[in-house]
């Protein structure tokens, strides 16, 4: 008898099996975009259906005998896993879409290796998804990273993106290994590295903690939190557009699931402080990642900030569902809960959408530099429109659907006061200002980066003949915009999908507490209350009233002219805010958190050129020291190392009289 | 829904849209007396939405439909927020479609597309007036938001009608957190609706604009929706202050026809009297530098922040 998790188990495999089937003819473009690619994106819808039905029913086991011997793979399909799964497959369906009519035969790896190492990292995160012992997790994990590591330097021919995939791959292998001492800590001296084996295991005192930790710092080094996000704002922009997105959307929310797998599931208890410490660092990496956001240029790298900012929102909101869940407060603790996986599932809508259209854009006119884009709405629509939609989403703009898990946060956050600790009801206030003023910042990061890009004049003459993304790429982004709107305009039944996890994480649910499939009111409709679709109804009807209103009434008409040039007639599209002027005053307000180095050209410069580069203080504080660190310890090592045969004959003399001395 | 509730929401956001612009009026007419200048008409606002509407409308060769669809949204906004705000009365229909939260994002939305439009035309001015009005709007949002935090920890909810029932019924005659945020409000108000110190409704001067940079390329049926719609603005502003720290004749729960009716000179005793309180703070002060913004725009941050605090700590 087939159950789902048989189906899903099909989903990883024929995943394994497109990717192998492209290396069957490597260069034929057109059979890998147009079937391959397709195929897989087939795969991704399939999963997600099975995904769906998945969620709410019990959780399911199978053991495949693969692997090691008398160490098999053990699968398990819950309702979190199901989440997640969801997540990627509806991810990965829309991208492998435009995958299809995005990849080109380059100068990088060969189109067939490129859809192997894609197929092997869906299949991996996959995997790492329905996983139920550290052996297959940290196997599945290890492919995954691997294989998003060749994607990223994809075109290995160009020193920085080498240089940003090594950095990657190190800060990767770090976190695996914390991940990797984590489920040490967590089997309990027991030996049984089956997640079943661990959450009988009941740790003692500190141990717990530890765990804790270990699992925050190696799923932090994958989710970007600080300080172990700096790959993320190189990776990024190296990576080809689809593979971006599928790491921003999807390959942070696996250590998004990984963190609240080993925290709520196969930990037993939650201490309150792992809420504090959690919510402390989240926020500050929404801060960080989104003043860094603020001051880009790249728009790649505007967007990996972006993703940084929102992986600090989650992990504040774990940390805020661990504060209630160690007090007892269930059911803050799952309002708090169901924020987390609506705005991972936001998240990973949105930033494709978002980073699928800088594909578009960068296909359209070779350039990632704001500084010379512009006026694109007019010559790609269908991206500026649809774009619009992620950027609005993206800033948290009702009725779209990054408002709601905003809201959710915040609503969770107002009813903190009711815990005991009058240290953590202190802490609150600060903790909403963080979060709302990382918020409203991100929406001014939002307007500059849709608004120098698709708004305004050209700034380059060449982005005249920019032409539209193609049919397939298209559909994809409607996918990713249709998503936005539906998980905006429909929460009451998304987070009726999300109170499955609810259920089984925290023993409570947010759905059932007054309100309506069309009003959302998470604890009762008098405390608070929100729909969204009557909040569109109502702007729409006004609009078209309005609209009616003034064109029957008022014959003016309507004319077209040269914009005014206060009196300067020779404005030239170059005085438009660029990138770096529209960030000055957020330069100027956290001047302190830039290592900033600017070179202003003097009064008489016939070619004045301004320059500023910006860096990140961590790299001076922590990694470059790190670095030296090792170079010198390398060094001392290499004293030993002589090069000539006699000496290392003498060091095995040596050693073995020490030995004999010792053991004897 | 009953049809008293039906009857104070009409009645509250008829009263919103009509009255909206003579606000305004009343502001410059209190602002011109008190700086010792012959006063314009009261119904100044309103000839000019009339003017604007009969003119033909100009708009740029390069102009995407963004720019020509913002006035609706922003008219459209403002007017859903107006039926929000509780005016008149608490119990609306409306108010349960968005909370204290959703009514911020209502006003970002407004902002956001306003600031998109303003960069739609690629001319230096209008994106240096989109730059500082996200500038200002990003430490102005979080300000709003956590005064209207601090009166939701007081009242335990994020919906303003129950917000404004619980402060209207408190034992206690004033909260000291509510006296931060209250300042913190006024500072943020001031911000937000454009007015001295942070921006001067009355200039054109390039250098000092903000929310009139923006406006810069819009002419005719548009500029008069946006000029309403900013009307509009002044007036949920001065709701929403109203219902926060002066909830009193408002008509509570399922009123009956007559406290409702009876409401009204209440609110329109109260505006008037509020917009003579904003043409004094604008006559008494002057116009920051645009550097200094931030450091003004943080301290109502800071003061709304410690709003919570004092809350927090005091109970109250």
């Amino acid at each position: 008898m087939f159950s789902l998790i048989h189906l899903v188990v099909a989903a990883i495999v024929a995943w394994l099996a497109i990717g192998l089937l492209g290396i069957l003819r490597p260069r034929s473009t057109p059979y890998i975009a147009h079937v391959l690619f397709v195929a897989g994106a087939i795969v991704g819808l399939a999963l997600a259906v099975v995904a769906f039905l998945a969620l709410g029913q019990s959780a399911q086991v199978i053991v495949l005998p693969l692997g090691l011997p008398d160490l098999p793979f053990h699968f398990r399909l819950d309702s979190l896993s199901a989440v997640f799964l969801l997540l990627l497959g509806a991810t990965a369906a829309g991208i492998s879409l435009f995958s299809a009519g995005y990849f080109r035969a380059g100068a990088g790896t060969a189109p067939g290796l490129m859809c192997l190492q894609y197929h092997t990292f869906l299949a991996a995160m996959a995997t790492v998804l329905v996983a139920d012992d550290a052996y297959a997790f940290m196997l599945a994990w290890e492919t995954m990273a691997l294989a998003s590591f060749f994607l990223v330097t994809t075109d290995h021919r160009i020193p920085e993106i080498r240089h940003a995939g090594f950095l990657y791959l190190l800060i990767a292998h770090i976190g695996a290994l914390a991940i990797l001492l984590c489920f040490g800590v967590l089997q309990g001296g027991s030996g049984d590295y089956s997640f079943e084996g661990m959450r009988a295991v009941r740790l003692p005192g500190a141990w717990g903690s530890i765990a804790f930790l270990l699992a925050l710092c190696g799923f932090g080094a994958k989710a970007g939190l600080l300080p172990l996000h700096v790959w993320l704002p190189e990776a990024h922009p190296a990576a080809p557009s689809p593979v971006s997105a599928l790491m921003s959307g999807v390959m942070l929310k696996t250590a998004i699931y990984g963190l609240l797998r080993v925290t709520f599931d196969l930990l037993h208890v939650q201490l309150w402080w792992w809420g504090v410490v959690a919510l402390v660092l989240g926020l500050a990496t929404a801060l960080y990642g989104v003043i860094f956001a603020a001051v880009q240029s790249d728009m790649k790298r505007l967007l990996a900030y972006s993703s940084i900012e929102n992986i600090g929102i989650i992990v504040a909101g774990i940390g805020l569902a661990i504060l209630f869940k160690s007090y007892g407060k269930t059911l803050l603790a799952a309002v708090a809960m169901t924020a987390v996986l609506y705005h991972s599932l936001n998240h990973a809508l949105f930033k494709s959408l978002l980073f699928l259209a800088t594909g578009s854009v960068l296909h359209a006119t070779h350039e990632r530099n704001l500084g010379k884009l512009g006026g694109l709405i007019h010559r790609m629509p269908w991206v500026a429109w649809l774009a619009l939609v992620g950027t609005l989403a993206i800033a948290g703009l009702p009725p779209l659907n990054g408002f709601v898990s905003e809201w959710l946060l915040l609503q969770a956050f107002l009813f903190t006061p009711s815990l005991p600790q009058s240290f953590i009801n202190m802490l609150v206030p600060l903790a909403a200002a963080a979060l709302v003023l990382a918020v409203a910042l991100a929406a001014f990061v939002m307007v500059k980066f849709y608004g120098v890009i698709f708004l305004g004049r050209p700034r380059e003459p060449n982005l005249a003949y920019a032409k539209d993304a193609g049919y397939l790429e298209r559909a994809a982004l409607v996918w990713f915009a249709l998503g936005c709107v539906v998980l905006g305009l429909f929460p009451v039944n998304v987070i009726a999908m999300l109170d499955a996890v609810n259920a089984t994480l925290i023993g409570s649910t947010v759905g059932g507490h007054g309100g309506s499939w069309l009003l959302l009111a998470p604890i009762n409709a008098g405390r608070s209350s929100y729909s969204p679709m009557i909040f569109l109804l109502v702007i729409v009807a006004v609009l078209l009233l309005t609209v009616q209103i003034v064109h029957r009434h008022y014959r003016g008409g309507l004319r077209e002219g040269p914009a005014w040039d206060c009196g300067f007639p020779k404005q030239t599209p170059r005085m438009q805010d660029t990138a770096e002027g529209f960030g000055q005053p957020i330069r100027q307000i956290f001047e302190q958190f830039f290592r900033m180095q600017r070179s202003l050209p003097s009064p008489f410069d016939s070619a004045p050129r301004y320059k500023v580069s910006i860096e990140d203080h961590f790299w001076y504080w922590l990694y470059l020291p790190v670095a030296r660190g090792a170079e010198r310890l390398a060094r001392l090592i290499g004293l030993i190392q002589q090069g000539r045969i006699s000496v290392y004959l003498t060091y095995s003399f040596f050693t073995l009289l020490a030995l004999l001395l010792f053991v004897r | 829904m009953s049809p008293a509730a039906l009857l104070s929401q009409l009645l509250q956001l008829a009263i919103a849209m009509l009255l909206a612009p003579l606000l305004l009026g009343w502001v410059n007419q209190c602002r011109a007396w008190l700086q010792n200048k012959s006063a314009p008409s009261i119904l100044l606002p309103y000839r000019l939405i009339r003017k604007l509407f009969h003119k033909d409308a100009v708009v740029a060769v390069n102009a995407s439909p963004i720019f020509r669809i913002t006035p609706y949204i922003v008219f459209a906004a403002m007017a859903l927020a107006a039926a929000i705000v509780p005016s008149l009365a608490t119990d609306l229909p409306f108010a349960r479609v968005a909370d204290a939260i959703a009514l911020v994002g209502l006003f970002a939305l407004a902002r956001v597309f306003i600031a998109l439009a303003a960069m739609d035309i690629g001319t230096a001015f209008g994106s240096m007036g989109a730059r500082r009005e996200m500038f200002v709007g990003f430490l102005a949002e979080p300000a709003l938001l956590m005064v209207l935090f601090t009166a939701s920890l007081i009242s335990g909810s994020t919906s303003l009608p129950t917000i404004v029932d619980s402060l209207a019924h408190s034992e206690i005659a004033i909260y000291p957190s509510l006296a931060f945020a209250g300042v913190a409000f006024t500072m943020v108000s001031l911000a937000e609706n454009a007015r001295i110190p942070i921006d001067n409704p009355a200039t054109h001067l390039e250098l000092t604009m903000v929310h009139e940079a923006m406006l810069l390329e819009y002419s005719a049926r548009h500029l008069a929706l946006i000029e309403w719609a900013s009307a509009l603005k002044l007036f949920n502003y001065s709701c929403i202050g109203l219902a926060l720290f002066f909830p009193f004749g408002i008509a509570e729960g399922s009123a009956d026809w007559l406290a409702i009716i009876g409401a009204t000179p209440v609110l329109i005793a109260k505006l008037a009297f509020g917009g003579f309180a904003l043409a004094l703070i604008e006559t008494l002060s002057a116009k920051l530098r645009i550097f200094r913004a931030p450091e003004f725009l943080g301290t109502a941050f800071l003061l709304a922040v410690l709003g919570m605090l004092v809350n927090q700590l005091l109970g109250g």
